[in-house]
């Protein structure tokens, strides 16, 4: 490219950044005004998670892919690095301000075990977890943006069920907390990346330096999530709630349900979605991811292969499934195994292995329904 | 098609879903939480995907 043109597409170039800037802003302003300080505050942490996530292209399924497939390590020990940091800051900060700060302790049972096996293979039919679809729908994903809809409406579905899935039998929440809490959590973290360091094949035991950016500013932003919310980084419960709205617009009675009859079910689908915590972030990161895009030189431009009608189908399958599974997994990547091990609950690591185990199967899968080339 | 025409129905979308369910369900900022949650003596309350009603 000659210093000519560079010169003219730099040209062409500020006037849109300039506007994506000037929106995003705009919207955590409208936001800050209109509905409170912090509900802006978190819509601007939301973006940062875009911002990062698309910027560095970094995420949770393909990482997990590039180690079942490549066994190319890094972005595993990102995950890793990034969970680690945050439990260092976020376990004795909950123990302090216990109530003030909540962390996502959950129980383990049959169906939280049986969500996050399949949770694990769909995430990987569709290459995309619950922060994942979100980043990706925002960056011109076609399969993503199918899958989104359809993430929401299973994760209303499991939202819906989600009592009698617990009756089949679960321990009670199990957790660590405090400094004691963080050097088991730090123990286990560094087993893992041990285990996955002999895993690696030659020549891929390293750690990328884009890989520990992301993980850095991820914990960052994963602790002014919590800072500011009070509650650990979680994404399904907000796709789950869009749908809610939905299904009460419709005409939907929920009352048959007993976790969206419950009081503070029904208070939030009658209140506006700029007050739940899950939805301002899950719209910031799609926001972020967005403009990250937007502002790469020819980043939308790339022309959307073909797929298969199978391929389609299995998009809207996969996508509820994400949805229903994630529900009765008690959270996805995000909402279970990062914010999940980092403030010390049990599930976490329980969803991790059962995950793992169905993202393995899940990359088997993919390639039959269309979605890639057969290996 | 490129990808610019999904990712712009993506956010078209959610800014409708925001606005809309804003416009039939308006927020009072006047009745707003402490900036951070950190520090402001308030219980956390808001909804997860690891946590049950009660």
């Amino acid at each position: 490219m000659t210093a000519g043109a560079l010169t003219t597409q730099m040209g062409l170039a500020w006037p849109r950044r300039t506007a994506l800037v000037l929106a995003a802003t705009a919207a955590v302003l409208a936001v800050m005004i209109l509905v409170g300080v912090r509900y802006g505050l978190l819509l601007a942490v939301g973006l940062g998670f875009g911002l990062v996530l698309e910027g560095l292209r970094f995420g949770f399924a393909g990482p997990w892919r590039a180690m079942i497939l490549r066994r190319e390590p890094s972005g595993m020990f990102a995950h890793l690095l990034a969970i680690g940091l945050v439990a260092i800051v976020a376990l004795p900060l909950i123990a302090a301000r216990n109530g003030e700060l909540t962390g996502a302790l959950a129980p383990v049972g049959w169906a939280m075990v049986g969500g996050a096996f399949v949770f694990g293979i769909a995430m990987q039919v569709v290459l995309g977890c619950g922060s994942g679809t979100l980043i990706n729908a925002g960056s011109g994903n076609p399969i993503s943006l199918l899958a989104l809809p359809f993430f929401a409406i299973g994760s209303f579905g499991g939202a819906y069920h989600l009592f009698w899935w617990t009756d089949l039998g679960s321990l009670p929440a199990i957790g660590v907390s405090s400094w004691s809490g963080v050097a088991i959590t730090l123990i286990a973290l560094v087993l893992i990346a041990i285990i996955l360091f002999r895993m690696g094949a030659p020549g891929q035991r390293r750690f990328l330096g884009r890989h520990i950016l992301a993980a850095c500013l991820v914990a960052a932003l994963a602790l002014a999530n919590l800072a500011v919310a009070g509650q650990p980084w979680g994404v399904v419960y907000g796709l789950g709630l869009w749908a809610a709205k939905g299904a009460t617009t419709l005409g939907m009675d929920l009352s048959g349900s007993a976790f969206w009859s419950a009081g503070e079910s029904t208070a939030r689908v009658n209140e506006s979605v700029l007050l739940d915590v899950t939805s301002l972030t899950n719209i910031g990161i799609m926001l972020g991811a967005f403009l990250v895009a937007s502002w790469r030189r020819g980043g939308l431009s790339d022309r959307i292969p073909r797929l298969p009608f199978k391929a389609w189908i299995a998009t809207i399958v996969a996508g509820l499934l994400l949805g229903y599974s994630s529900r009765l997994a008690f959270g996805c990547n995000v909402g279970a195994f990062f914010s999940g091990i980092s403030t010390g609950s049990l599930h976490g690591w329980v969803w991790f292995a059962a995950a793992f185990a169905g993202s393995i199967v899940g990359v088997r899968i993919r390639p039959h329904l269309g979605l890639e080339p057969r290996r | 098609m490129t990808r610019q025409v999904p990712a712009t129905i993506a956010v078209i979308l959610v800014v409708s879903l925001a606005i809309a369910d804003y416009m039939v369900n308006p927020a009072n900022p006047f009745q707003q939480p402490a900036i951070v949650a950190l520090g402001s003596g308030a219980s956390s309350a808001g909804g997860f995907c690891g946590s049950l009603p009660e």
